[in-house]
């Protein structure tokens, strides 16, 4: 369970040169909020799949422990398809070189 | 070669986690997966460290496959089931791997390590201690593994599939997207490959799709599959996917995976390349 106050979001992007990348991460979370801070349990047996603008896959990856994923695309149009026991969720994003795109999906 | 004997499903495993004739193997491109959970009685090889050779690029030797198998309690007779991460990309890699080593009865679970979750099946965190045997491989069976020479020379007249993704394969990516774009050589692909992405046969848990459905998807690409086929990738694990679907699923014999893949042939000094859809 995430503590009340902190911030949700994907991995930390230490280490990473986002002016050369286009990072689209998050974390998967069961619904639950605190003071309108989302702060449900991470998932962390779910499993995170991109898809094109043509809605072809093109990467997939386990939630860890955390309950976040990353992955590094290209600019443009994305849909991510989260799955996990009991649950499927589909989200549409735009992302864009330089400027992570950090999701907090509840499920 | 058939679905019957090359796959099987969750309930199976399920039910022969004790047989004793059974191994259950683990292969991840994520090697912290299996320390975190596992199938019961399950072992883990990790394809880097267990199936590289380390100092040159290729598959580990004869005789370090008999040793990797040998204290792993693996004999000749066993049954050996693969399963994975990822849609059991290197799961397939690893079961491909055994075939060019000609064990005789090697199996994939249907959906790997995702399907099993998703069903919310238990994972354990023991390590099984198991008998050390003496295990025999055959010499390598190069029927089911191109080398760049041929790549280059069907190009126009075998069918060449590209088993990445559309991204990957119009060279706007460089590598799958999990991975930072990074890669050191130029973007593209083989000419005259067709771009029939290895999720294509599988549904979206992992499990594949029937005979028929696959059977289209390649048939309905344009790919001949009277002709000899070479099925590709980056590093030559996707394709072992699309390489089990027609060898080992559909029983087309004459199926080669490229293992050396787009980080070898993209690195060639020389060859023809092409960009675009």
């Amino acid at each position: 369970m995430r503590t009340c106050g902190a911030t949700p979001g994907g991995p930390s992007l230490d280490g990473i040169d986002v002016t050369k990348q286009t990072v689209i991460q998050g974390v998967i979370l069961k619904e639950g909020e605190n003071d309108s801070v989302p702060n449900g349990a991470p998932v962390t047996n779910g499993h995170v799949r991109l898809l094109d603008a043509s809605g072809e896959f093109t990467a997939e990856v386990p939630t860890n422990l955390e309950g976040q994923f990353r992955f590094f695309a290209a600019p443009g149009s994305w849909t991510l398809v989260v799955q996990a026991p009991g649950a499927r969720v589909e989200k549409k994003i735009v992302a864009a070189q330089g400027e992570p795109t950090d999701l907090v999906i509840q499920i | 070669m058939s679905r019957e004997t090359s796959l099987v499903t969750a309930d199976w495993v399920a039910e022969n986690l004790n047989n004793p004739k059974v191994v259950i193997v683990e292969v991840d491109e994520d090697t912290t997966l299996y320390a975190q959970g596992h199938i019961e009685n399950a072992i883990t090889f990790h394809w880097r460290e267990d199936l590289q050779d380390g100092l040159i690029r290729d598959l580990i030797s004869k005789e370090k496959f008999e040793a990797l198998l040998s204290k792993s309690g693996i004999s000749n007779d066993s049954t050996v089931v693969l399963y994975g991460g990822n849609n059991n990309w290197f799961a397939t890699y690893a079961f491909w791997y055994f075939k060019v080593y000609g064990h005789a009865d090697v199996r994939l679970l249907d959906g790997g390590r995702k399907r099993w979750e998703l069903d919310a099946r238990p994972f354990v965190t023991e390590v099984p201690t198991r008998t050390a045997t003496r295990y025999v491989a055959k010499e390598r069976d190069n029927s089911i593994r191109a080398y760049r020479d041929e790549v280059i020379a069907a190009i126009g007249s075998k069918n060449i599939v590209d088993v990445r993704s559309p991204a990957e394969f119009s060279g706007e990516l460089a590598a799958p997207a999990h991975l930072p774009q990074e890669g050191g050589q130029i973007k593209g692909h083989i000419p005259t490959a067709k771009n029939i992405p290895w999720s294509k046969a599988a549904n979206e848990d992992g499990t594949f799709k029937s005979d028929a459905e696959l059977k289209e998807i390649y048939q309905g690409a344009g790919v001949d599959l009277a002709k000899d086929t070479i099925a590709y990738c980056r590093i030559g694990e996707r394709s072992a996917f699309s390489w089990f679907v027609l060898h080992e699923l559909l029983g087309v014999n004459n199926v080669k995976n490229y293992d050396g893949s787009w980080t070898e042939y993209g690195s060639l000094v020389g060859v023809p390349v092409a960009v675009g859809a």
